[in-house]
């Protein structure tokens, strides 16, 4: 086999990895409750096929290849362990045939099951993003711990600990109940979004958590869309997330200086991207019309970027629409975030006077770390005429600010 | 708890420190400085000159080895240090991430040591 086939069946493999992991993952570990298990066996699977598909050739059910090698190893791994051989699990995994012509890839998606149980209440939340972007995604501890700001050991111990309390603590690997749905599908959307990066291209926001993985919280939203199709949030985050993507070419200037949002050229946005989120925001609505209570969070936020979008269509920012949506957001979710937003949308639709005020009722404590708080107060400082205010808080903004390039705008704003 | 911020420059870094005092990079480390003190966790700072001007001494088999220089001759050298009181490593971090000093050289967070202090210094 020549060098490039070799190549071109690590790009199977790395394909197959991408596109199934989570798949194998939630399948291998449904009746364990043992993630790290089943991460094992799988990744002992692919290694095996990174031995064996060069030679042999890539098989031609690569995703139920790597299943039977999985269940393989795992059995292994459960004889070497002597756990009881009449546990359900093995008399299952022993009994179902494992030739690849009765294996079809048509096993059961336990993924959103697993989803939950990456985000059940009983487990750290500063855990439930990583959680999902190791076992639904397969990243590695260390790329992880990158994008979270922690040494890859303690990234490492703190999901081994995590997996050992789904295993130990009885977590139910379930969708939940109706009535507990509306929860728990927060904090998985929470997850998603966390993982994406919160507040990215307005308030020149330097939320920096998890702003690397923005490619894979579009992944983990699109199949938990697959998953529950008919939840408007769902279709809310996808929506919001693909509006901030497809602004990702106008973000930085051709020689790498920060751009902010209203600076923005909006022919270099994203068209399709920017479609796709409408048809999402559009689904969100329809399917949020057939519910009581006020649209959700998700659904509040990307309604906020559809708005930005439209100034490419339209030319110009309708900031009284933003404003309201954000008196909406603040109301269904009072967080910091929502908070410094309105305030900006106002003091752009009503003048700096009025974002003023709504910034003055932000407690100080809550902010004396906070950079967008900081950015946006320099800014309406700046407009009110308080030069000597003003040049204060961009010494806040810029000094909380972790990106050279936003610094470095900041910098210049403040002459 | 106490960690300390160990900033290392760049030579490029260090030759930037003869700019003038509105120099964008001065203005990052004011600016920085007072974020520090003002969210409260501030304990001290110290600058340190250019590593061309350090003597390294050592005593060795009784004699006195006096050499120019810095301790090590490494490319990126220690360039100042900031004392931070903050509740966890990740906080730590976190402002570490912030500091002017992270794009172009490095730094290094490590945990003050009270207890090899207190016996240290009281006896």
């Amino acid at each position: 086999m020549n060098g490039i086939n070799q190549e071109d069946t690590h790009r199977t493999i790395e394909h197959v990895a991408r596109e199934s992991y989570g798949r194998l993952v939630a399948y291998l570990s449904v009746d364990t409750h043992d993630l790290a298990s089943a991460e094992d066996a799988l990744g002992n699977a692919l290694v095996s096929a990174l031995d064996h598909w060069p030679r042999d050739g890539v098989p031609r059910n690569p995703v139920a290849w790597l299943l039977t090698a999985a269940r393989h190893s795992l059995l292994d791994a459960i004889r070497h362990q002597r756990v009881v051989l009449e546990s359900e699990f093995t008399l299952k995994l022993l009994t179902e045939n494992s030739t690849e012509t009765t294996l079809s890839t048509q096993f059961p998606d336990d993924r959103l099951k697993l989803l939950f149980v990456c985000a059940h209440p009983a487990i750290d939340s500063a855990m439930h993003t990583p959680l999902m972007l190791q076992t639904v995604l397969g990243l590695d501890a260390a790329r992880i711990a990158q994008a979270f700001l922690l040494t890859p050991k303690t990234m490492g111990q703190r999901l081994s600990r995590a997996k050992i309390k789904i295993r130990s603590g009885g977590l139910p690997f379930e969708i939940p109940r109706e009535r507990d749905l509306p929860e728990r599908l927060d904090a998985v959307l929470e997850a998603i979004y966390a993982a994406f990066g919160i507040g990215w291209d307005d308030l020149a926001g330097t939320d920096q958590r998890g702003r690397e993985l923005t490619e894979e919280a579009i992944w983990l939203g699109r199949v938990l869309l697959q998953l529950m199709p008919d939840e408007a949030e769902v279709q809310g985050l996808l929506a919001l997330m693909l509006h901030c993507e497809a602004r990702r070419p106008a973000r930085r200037g051709p020689d790498g200086r920060y751009v902010p949002l209203s600076g923005q050229d909006p022919n270099l946005w994203s068209l399709p991207l920017m479609e796709e989120a409408e048809r999402h925001l559009g689904k969100a609505f329809k399917l949020g019309a057939f519910k009581l209570g006020r649209p959700g969070r998700f659904q509040l936020e990307a309604a906020i970027q559809s708005v930005h979008a439209g100034r490419a269509r339209t030319g110009r920012t309708d900031w009284a629409a933003i404003a309201l949506f954000y008196e909406q957001l603040v109301r269904t979710s009072p967080t910091l975030g929502s908070r410094i937003g309105h305030a900006a949308a106002v003091a752009e639709a009503n003048g700096p006077e009025a974002g003023m005020k709504l910034l003055e009722n932000v407690a100080a404590e809550t902010v004396s770390a906070y950079q967008p708080y900081w950015a946006v107060r320099a800014h309406l400082l700046q407009r009110l005429g308080r030069a000597a205010e003003a040049s204060n808080a961009y010494d806040r903004a810029i000094g909380l600010a972790e990106d050279p390039a936003v610094k470095q705008f900041l910098l210049q704003k403040r002459g | 708890m106490q960690f300390a911020l160990l900033i290392y420059h760049t030579p490029e870094e260090f030759a930037m420190r003869n700019n003038e005092y509105d120099d964008p990079h001065l203005g990052a480390w004011r600016a920085y400085h007072k974020a520090l003190v003002e969210a409260g966790v501030y304990v001290g700072a110290g600058a340190l000159e250019l590593p061309e001007t350090a003597t390294t001494v050592r005593l060795r088999e009784g004699k006195r080895r006096v050499q120019d220089g810095p301790y090590a001759d490494t490319k990126e050298q220690l360039a100042g240090f900031i004392v931070l009181e903050v509740p966890s490593i990740d906080a730590a971090l976190e402002w570490a991430a912030r500091c002017p000093g992270t794009a172009r050289g490095a730094v290094e967070v490590r945990p003050l040591a009270p207890e090899v202090m207190r016996r240290g210094f009281t006896g």
